[in-house]
Parts: structure tokens; sequence; C-alpha cells
């Protein structure tokens, strides 16, 4: 038998949770460094916007009165609401789907981290990506020639609740299926949206029974709320602003009672 | 904790640790329940599971670095790093760690919080012999810094060189517990073995020995002799071979080992 080296106490017990704060910050963090050190997630939170902003402003494959306007003013809105689609849902179902089946939800879950801040670090994570292509997103449409009207605030009040909806959305699906259902299941309902929720033309070019199917989606109330403010320069959409309110507080109590944390 | 695969013995130690709520009886850890009192008693638990549960793209020092974010008084994750051996790696994601490289991370993980009392489960399957090496310092530096380790394993040398005190379970029930020198002083209590030519007539041992000695040929030659095998018994045997003309090779007495007790806890065969 080998023998070991004498025993050093080098781990003696000081056991105790660090404050909330420290908590939080780490872990939004880690969701923000994974999130940009991904390839496919960068493609799809901000060359796929940025590429379908530029592509339908120069490419007109819609005449101005077919768009209700000139192409940046209207792909723009659209494609804000493209960008929180694709953190706040895809990109957060997939990823939560995989930590799900990966045993890192359960490993966190048995530390001093709360669930709570584990959600809310996520959501910090979300909001910062979210910070981050808006702020490329709007420079490149301004690079384009774009004309924003509207009170920032309600664009503002818009963004987040849209977020809260998706993120509610993306847990709801990465907290009940498997991991692979979900990344088939939210890239499917990106194409759906991108198709279906007014992003680069008018939901009028749709046929009818599937304008009505597309017009309770939260992302054409995301993308359609956004458009009436910052193309029309009007005040609060109150009736896009509840639907996404609704689709928020559906979906959130039901992942609050499905979501298996393995 | 000992028990062959399928035992229970993840199931066990995930009940502890509040994974799992049990079926039937109740459950304390420190004397707290592990689900209900889950926020008083995690900071004071490091936990290491059997798989998984690291982001596949982290780097092992950002693993470190998140999990000592979560402790008042964590180690320094660097420093860990360099006891565990993967300083080497420390900017490599999880996902290009070897089985080895991970088993470790996940074992600081565990420890980095510096718990009381923590939870490994089989920190050693599937190590090479270094990493099995390294992996036993760590736990018995832990054991010296008077932290309670609940170890699961199935390596009997693990538990019989590191444990102070031996459960074993088979089918989700409690068979044997002790410390390992009880376990093996248990039952009957010593062996004699030797071999000689095949087919020997027993019978005849037996009519010279205490009533309550057994003897069988475990395999062709091989021979066992059990019972309270004291100087008298050793010379009863050996003058029993040496009346019937038979050559006692490679004789010897032995103490039972904790896989003799095990494999007749967990199989009902003597061996």
């Amino acid at each position: 038998m080998t023998t070991l080296p004498a025993p050093t106490p080098l781990y003696t017990p000081a056991p105790g949770a660090a404050p909330w704060h420290r908590m939080l910050l780490a872990q939004t963090l880690i969701e923000l460094k994974l999130t940009l050190r991904r390839g496919e997630s960068v493609l799809l939170t901000l060359i796929i916007p940025v590429g379908l902003l530029v592509f339908f402003t120069k490419v007109k494959l819609l005449s101005n009165e077919q768009l209700g306007g000139r192409p940046i003013d209207f792909v723009t809105p659209g494609v804000l609401a493209l960008a929180v689609l694709s953190t706040a849902f895809t990109g957060q179902a997939i990823a939560t789907g995989f930590e799900r089946s990966y045993g890192v939800l359960k490993r966190l879950g048995a530390s001093p981290l709360p669930r709570g801040l584990l959600l809310l670090g996520k959501t910090f994570g979300v909001l910062a990506v979210e910070v981050l292509q808006i702020v490329v997103l709007v420079a490149v449409a301004y690079a384009l020639g774009w004309h924003p009207h509207g009170n920032p605030l309600t664009v503002l009040l818009l963004l987040v609740v849209g977020t809260a909806a998706f993120s509610a959305l993306g847990l709801l699906m990465a907290g009940t299926l498997r991991a692979e259902a979900t990344l088939a299941a939210a890239n499917g309902v990106y194409l759906v949206f991108l198709l279906l929720g007014g992003i680069v033309f008018p939901l009028t070019r749709l046929p009818g029974a599937l304008q009505g199917f597309a017009k309770v989606l939260p992302g054409t109330a995301l993308s359609t709320g956004l458009r009436r403010v910052l193309e029309a320069g009007a005040g609060m959409p109150w009736g896009d602003l509840g639907l996404l309110a609704l689709w928020a507080v559906i979906a959130g109590v039901l992942a609050a009672r499905t979501f298996r944390w393995e | 904790m000992l028990g062959p695969n399928g035992a229970g013995k993840t199931t066990t130690v995930e009940i502890c640790e509040g994974f799992h709520r049990p079926d039937s009886g109740s459950v304390r850890v420190l004397g707290l329940d592990p689900i209900g009192d889950a926020p008083s008693l995690r900071p004071r638990v490091g936990v290491m599971l059997q798989a998984g549960g690291c982001y596949p793209g982290a780097r092992t020092l950002e693993m470190l670095q998140l999990l000592a974010a979560h402790a008042a008084h964590p180690l320094d994750p660097r420093e860990l790093l360099e006891r565990l051996g993967l300083t080497k790696v420390a900017r490599s994601t999880y996902r290009r760690l070897s089985g080895g490289e991970k088993q470790r991370l996940s074992l600081g993980l565990a420890v980095i919080g510096r718990p009381e009392l923590v939870f490994l489960d089989e920190p050693t399957a599937g190590l090479d012999v270094q990493g099995r090496r390294d992996t036993w310092q760590l736990i018995t530096d832990l054991r010296a810094s008077g932290v309670t380790v609940v170890l699961t394993t199935h390596a009997m040398d693990e538990a019989e060189r590191l444990a102070d005190s031996v459960v074993i379970i088979n089918g989700g029930r409690l068979v044997a517990a002790g410390s390992p020198a009880e376990l093996t002083a248990s039952g009957a209590q010593n062996q004699l073995t030797f071999r000689a030519r095949p087919g020997l007539n027993l019978g005849s041992l037996l009519s010279v020995v205490p009533a309550e000695v057994s003897a069988v040929e475990t395999a062709p030659g091989e021979y066992l002799v059990r019972g309270t095998i004291d100087p008298r018994l050793l010379a009863a045997t050996t003058a029993w071979c040496a009346d019937n003309g038979v050559m006692a090779e490679d004789l010897r007495v032995q103490q039972r080992s904790l896989e003799d007790v095990f494999v007749e806890l967990t199989t009902g065969v003597t061996p």
C-alpha cells in the first residue's frame, strides 16, 4: 500500500452564504460571458438581426405604399422585436434546456444560491445582451437613415414587458421539454415569428386566416406596438402592451408550476 | 457508504442533499430538514454530483470562481486549482477537460465554500492511479480539517482506508454498519486457506476440530477453513494433513477483508 503525505488541515470549515448582491452579480456575469462566447448565439442575437435590417432596407421587395412608409422606418421596429425574441426566448430556452440536461441547474440548486437569484441572474444576463443588441441595431439603423418618433420610455416599457413574456415562454419550454426538443422547437418558433410576426413585411400581406392567428402572437404584439410608437409617434399602445402582459402572466405561471430543475 | 450498482447509494445521498423527497420516513442533516430548511443548510454542505453539473462553455477557473461567489468565506480559487492539479487547464472550458479533470473540478466545487459536511458521490470513479491518490489525499486533508465526509463508493480499499464508519446498503436497505475493523471482525472471525491436491475428504477434518468450524473446497485444490482460528485449530489442521499424507501449500491465516463481508452481505454467498 502506498502511503500518502501527512494530512494537512487546509479546509477548516467556515460555512456561510455570500451576500445576495455578490451571488447575483456573479450569476449575471457568467450568463453574459457564456452567451457572448457561444458563436451560435452571437449569430442569432446580432448577425441575423443586423443582416435582416440591412437586407430589407436596401432590397426593396415591397413599395413604400405597401409598407406604409419608408423601409428603414418599417423594418427597424420589427428587427428590434426580433432581437428581443432571439435573446429572451430562443437563446434563453436553448441555453437553459441544455443547462438542465447537463445538471448545471441541479448543481447550482445545491449551492447557497437561491433559485430566485439564479433566475434573476438569467434575466439580468438577457437584459445586458439586449442592451448590446439595441445599441448596435439603433446605430446601424441611424446609419441607414432611420428617423424614430415617440417617447423612448414607452419603447422601453414595451421592450421590458416583451422580454418578460418571451423569457417566461422560453423557461416554460426549457423546463418541461428535453434539451434537444427545446432546441428544435425554439428555432421553429423563431422562424414562425420571423414569417408571421410582422417583422419584415406587414401582416396585411398574409392570407386572412393566418392574419387572425398571427395577431395574437406575442411577437406580433411587440413588433406592432414598437412600430406604432417608433414609426407613427403614437402614445402608449395599450392593446399590444396588454396582450404582451397577458402572455407574460400565463406563461410565467405555467413555467413556475411545471419547471423541472433536473 | 458501500453498495453494489443500483443499491440506492446515489438516491440516499441525493435525498440528504435535498434533491428528492423521501417516499417514507424522515431525514435530518446536521439536525435540519434537507428540503424545508434548505436555505440554512445549503451554505453548510458541499455537494459533488456523480456527473455533470458544470456549464460546458465555462472555464475551469470561472466555475470555481462562480461557486466561490456563493460563499461567505471561500477558499482561494487559484490555490485550490493548484492543489487539484488543474492550473494547466485553468482557462480550458469544461467540455474540453478529460474525465479525470472533470472529476477533480467537481470535487473542488464541493469544497470551495468551506462547508462543514461534504457529500462525495463516487469521487474516484474512472480516475487513474494518480487521480485516485490525489483525491484520497484531499479527503484525508478534509478529515484532518474537521470536515465530515460522506463518501459513496464501490471500491473496498477506498472505504477500508478512508472511512471511520462504513454502512453497506443493498436493494435500498441498510445491511451492515460499523467501523471497517468491526465489520471485518464480525461473524466468522478468521479464515485459514491452503492449497493441496484436489478432492480431499474434508469430513475427516471436521471430526477432529471444534463443531462450529467449517471447511470447504472453494475451487479444485483450494481449501478454506472458517471459524475461530486459534493455535489449537491450526495445529489440528496441520496434524490432519500429516496423518493424511497431504502436503499443504500456501497455508495462510487471514482476517476477512471488507470485500468478503461486502460480497457475503450483498449476494448472500459466503466467499
